[in-house]
């Protein structure tokens, strides 16, 4: 062993020795341990169907987020962008787990074979018309400053979500949140990082930058316009109504957006949900065409 | 590279400097004009900032993200610093005799002669 793997391996040792990774790297049950018990008063299906709606959102952007692996401008940022991608993989994974916990699980189970766990079937056997993403996650990457804008509002609508989840009575759903505002936080901050010297930047950047913010402001017209499942779990004291973040996210991005000399696009008016009903651009199934492919092929390949 | 110089010896310590190494403290504009960072993290238990490795960044803010990105992703530390390579001045490998090969015969300077008390950490 060398000096310099020596001298970073007591870093990564610093407390105790045992790995570090997100997950280990088995296929354990994400939520062993935990109680699934659903809250009283809550109907199974409701909580597992917003389960998908977050994990999809999550699983859908990460899929976005990935794409610029070998392609980002630079090696930094590449790391950087696949970070963000993990940890919206990682909150896909126990969302998606919950999911499957409560038997929420669609049509993913008559395709996907008794070993494939739920979190799994629900990923790659499920199909576009199953999935309750939001047009904003599905849409492609753009150039690099479109991907910025786009990842700036997810994660300002996620943590703002996220942040009031915390309080959720399901204590699956409250823990989740807890775990997932740090990171949503650093991505929102990293995102507007990049957006202040991109407006702020050179003629070009500036362009792209504003190019970026018209082209994804429009995709905000579906996010704070509950459907009737969250509704009836917001009243419940599970689930948080977007409409009461849509203040609190106009305001962060307009201040983002001056502060990068940008001009703030115009609101939209408000549209009924589409991708949270299941109707979704030809995107998503192209994206999930790339996402699922492997796993419809090979069901039970390991590697 | 084969004009290229280098100001410290060793591993990820190197230093390169030359005309095409992109060093310059001046405005960014691409890639090429990035200047180069030195990142030093501090463990958990650890008591010094480390070097763990360089990278390059258009601003030293963006620096500090692109290192917690780059060498904190498991977990490794709790404090970053960076600093621009520019910014190190180095010992140069042609001093190596004169500056280190002295004091590889001075015993007496290593405090193995006396006891430790038990109480005294950190040695």
């Amino acid at each position: 062993m060398g000096h310099e793997e020596t001298v970073y391996e007591a870093l990564d040792h610093a407390h105790g020795g045992e790995g570090h990774w997100a997950f280990g790297t088995g296929f354990d049950d994400p939520l062993a341990g935990v109680d699934t018990t659903v809250p009283d008063g809550v109907d199974p299906a409701d909580l597992g169907e917003y389960c998908l709606m977050l994990g999809d959102d999550a699983l859908v952007l990460a899929q976005r987020l990935t794409q610029w692996i070998t392609a980002a401008p630079e090696l930094e940022e590449e790391v950087a962008i696949a970070n963000v991608a993990l940890d919206l993989l990682g909150q896909a994974r126990l969302l998606l787990a919950r999911a499957g916990s409560v038997g929420v699980l669609g049509r993913s189970r008559e395709k996907a074979t008794e070993s494939i766990p739920d979190e799994d079937a629900l990923a790659y056997f499920r199909d576009a018309d199953e999935f309750r993403s939001t047009a904003l996650v599905a849409a492609p990457n753009g150039d690099f400053a479109q991907t910025i804008v786009r990842l700036l509002v997810a994660s300002t609508v996620r943590l703002a979500v996220f942040a009031r989840l915390r309080e959720s009575r399901d204590p699956v759903l409250a823990a989740i949140a807890a775990k997932g505002v740090n990171e949503l936080t650093y991505h929102r901050d990293h995102a507007a990082r990049w957006l202040l010297r991109l407006g702020d930047g050179t003629d070009e950047s500036h362009r792209r930058a504003q190019a970026g913010a018209d082209a994804i402001w429009r995709l905000l017209d579906d996010l704070f316009v509950p459907t009737d499942v969250e509704r009836r779990l917001t009243e419940a004291g599970v689930a948080v109504d977007p409409a009461g973040t849509r203040d609190e996210v106009r305001s962060v991005l307009v201040q983002v957006l001056e502060r990068a000399t940008l001009r703030v696009p115009g609101w939209p008016a408000e549209a009924p949900p589409r991708g949270r009903l299941g109707q979704h651009g030809p995107e998503l199934a192209e994206l999930l065409g790339v996402l699922q492919g492997l796993a419809r092929q090979h069901p039970a390949a390991t590697w | 590279m084969t004009t290229t110089d280098v100001t410290a010896e060793g591993g990820h310590g190197a230093v390169p400097t030359g005309p095409e190494v992109p060093v310059e403290p001046k405005p960014a504009l691409s890639r090429r004009d990035w200047p180069l960072y030195e990142c030093f993290v501090r463990g958990k238990r650890g008591l010094n900032h480390v070097h763990v490795g360089s990278l390059h960044a258009p601003d030293d803010e963006m620096a500090v993200h692109a290192a917690r990105d780059l060498f904190t992703r498991r977990n490794e530390g709790v404090s970053i610093w960076v600093v621009k390579a520019a910014d190190i001045t180095a010992s140069s490998p042609d001093e190596k005799d004169p500056m280190f090969a002295p004091s590889g015969d001075k015993v007496y300077r290593h405090p193995t002669f006396y006891e430790i008390p038990e109480n005294v950490p950190h040695m």
